[in-house]
């Protein structure tokens, strides 16, 4: 053995002249993000019982790396005691040699933007790298871009939902913008679902907007529903419409989070076909006109579809990560004024005409007439 | 005592209260006692005597319908919730 003072530390430049093997002693997740190619990767609280299993030729010469030269340095000692017989310790790590524009390799599945611009959700033990490609690879479908629908979607977008479906065949109103997040003043006139799109785009470019610049019907939803939807989101304002959705979503197979609104009070509900009761379950018959005024009519608390379309967002979510209890069978009721949320339990009827044991209705109805009373 | 939550579009049946107070040992006895001083509410509630189907009513968080409709019993200090559907999304 040299009795001579060792060189501890060389420069990536000569790191990467050099023979040496490359040991990257950070974790597994700074590693995945990007290593040097051809290294070796040993966390540095597995060297004592790993490295000498991989690297069997102790006069092998070592060249350790993290991401800045720090946590390389002072595992030298440990390298040491293993019986290397020259290790040194790359300055300035992977930043150096990135800085550089030496070649880095990722074993990522979101490149570099993505990972910063999702951070704050790989973060998340239950969102990570994996749930996080799978949002961008969620497909979810929005009736209505109105109250409900705008924080609904302005949140599914943020978060990185790959593909968001639009229907409405509205234009921006001025009374609208009220509560109507996804809009602005310059887009009075102009048709919802193109104003969403845009909003939704300059939000976040990773989301693939599609729009459905017409109405539900009980024509167009076998088209729309087959557009490859994982899940809906309800934000109708009307009840033709969302018996119309909840029949085609038994039919279709995809869950609803529903949600719906009057002035201070608000419903959220998860119906998941067959694991859950429906719509119909819930309420068989939908109240005569007099007793079910629209906002139109009634009036809304201008914050309240933002609070009940972002729990419907929160639902979603939870539903395309497969995380969480999803509201299936409780209907969350929220009153503004009391700041109190309530549930109650909705149980699937088996005597339900859609969904139940032994269906009665097999096709679209006249939903209007039906609702009409 | 037994609480009624009333949603907002029955209150103007029950002078704006969004709750309102009744006694009872089961649904239909609260429902009585209500009818008895909102008279109104009963002619929006009720179909050929019994509950419409388009009102929902949870005692404990249960719809009665699971339960035993008209004749589910109620909690002294307990609540009960009324519940038509809403179509708002707007």
């Amino acid at each position: 053995m040299s009795t001579t003072r060792r060189v501890r530390e060389i420069t990536a430049e000569e790191a990467r002249r050099g023979e040496a093997l490359l040991v990257d002693v950070r974790n597994d997740e700074e590693w995945k993000v990007g290593h040097i190619p051809g290294a070796l990767h040993v966390p540095m609280s597995q060297l004592e019982t790993r490295l000498p299993e991989l690297v069997p030729d102790r006069s092998r010469p070592i060249v350790t790396y993290c991401a800045v030269g720090a946590r390389s340095f002072r595992v030298l000692p440990t390298i040491d005691a293993l019986g290397y017989e020259d290790s040194v310790s790359m300055t300035g790590g992977i930043v150096a040699w990135r800085e550089l524009g030496f070649p880095v390799e990722s074993d990522s599945r979101l490149d570099e933007e993505k990972r910063e611009r999702y951070s704050r959700h790989l973060l998340i033990p239950e969102v990570g790298e994996d749930g996080q490609a799978r949002l961008l690879e969620t497909s979810i479908l929005l009736i209505g871009a109105g109250g409900l629908g705008s924080p609904a979607a302005l949140y599914l977008a943020a978060a990185g939902v790959g593909r968001i479906g639009i229907v409405d065949d509205d234009v921006v109103d001025a009374s609208n913008l009220q509560r109507q997040v996804l809009h602005s003043t310059a887009g009075l006139g102009e048709r919802k679902a193109r104003s969403a799109k845009r909003a939704l785009e300059e939000l976040n470019p990773d989301v693939d907007v599609v729009t459905y610049e017409e109405r539900l019907t009980s024509e167009n939803v076998d088209r729309i529903l087959s557009e490859g939807w994982d899940l809906v989101v309800d934000g109708a304002d009307n009840f033709p419409t969302r018996y119309l959705l909840n029949d085609a979503s038994v039919w279709h197979d995809v869950p609803v989070v529903h949600g719906s609104i009057f002035r201070f009070e608000g419903q959220v509900t998860v119906f998941k076909p067959h694991d859950g009761p429906c719509y119909r379950c819930l309420f068989p018959q939908p109240p005569p006109p007099e007793l079910a005024p629209s906002c139109a009519e009634g009036g809304v608390l201008g914050v309240l579809p933002g609070v009940i379309g972002s729990l419907q967002a929160n639902e979603a979510l939870k539903l395309a990560l497969g995380i969480g209890e999803p509201a299936i069978g409780r209907l969350l009721l929220f009153d503004a004024l009391s700041a109190r949320l309530d549930e109650v339990r909705v149980r699937r009827d088996p005597g339900c005409p859609v969904c139940g044991d032994e269906p009665t209705i097999m096709e679209y109805v006249d939903y209007v007439e039906f609702c009409s009373g | 005592m037994i609480t009624i939550r009333i949603p907002p579009t029955l209150r103007t049946e029950t002078e704006g209260a969004s709750t309102v107070e009744a006694n009872g040992e089961t649904v239909r006895d609260l429902l009585d006692d209500l009818s008895g001083r909102f008279p109104a509410l009963r002619e929006r509630i009720y179909a050929e005597g019994e509950l419409a189907r388009f009102v929902n009513v949870y005692v404990e968080g249960e719809d009665v319908r699971t339960r035993q409709g008209l004749e589910t019993r109620v909690r002294e200090g307990g609540t009960v919730i009324l519940l038509p559907a809403m179509a708002g999304g707007c």
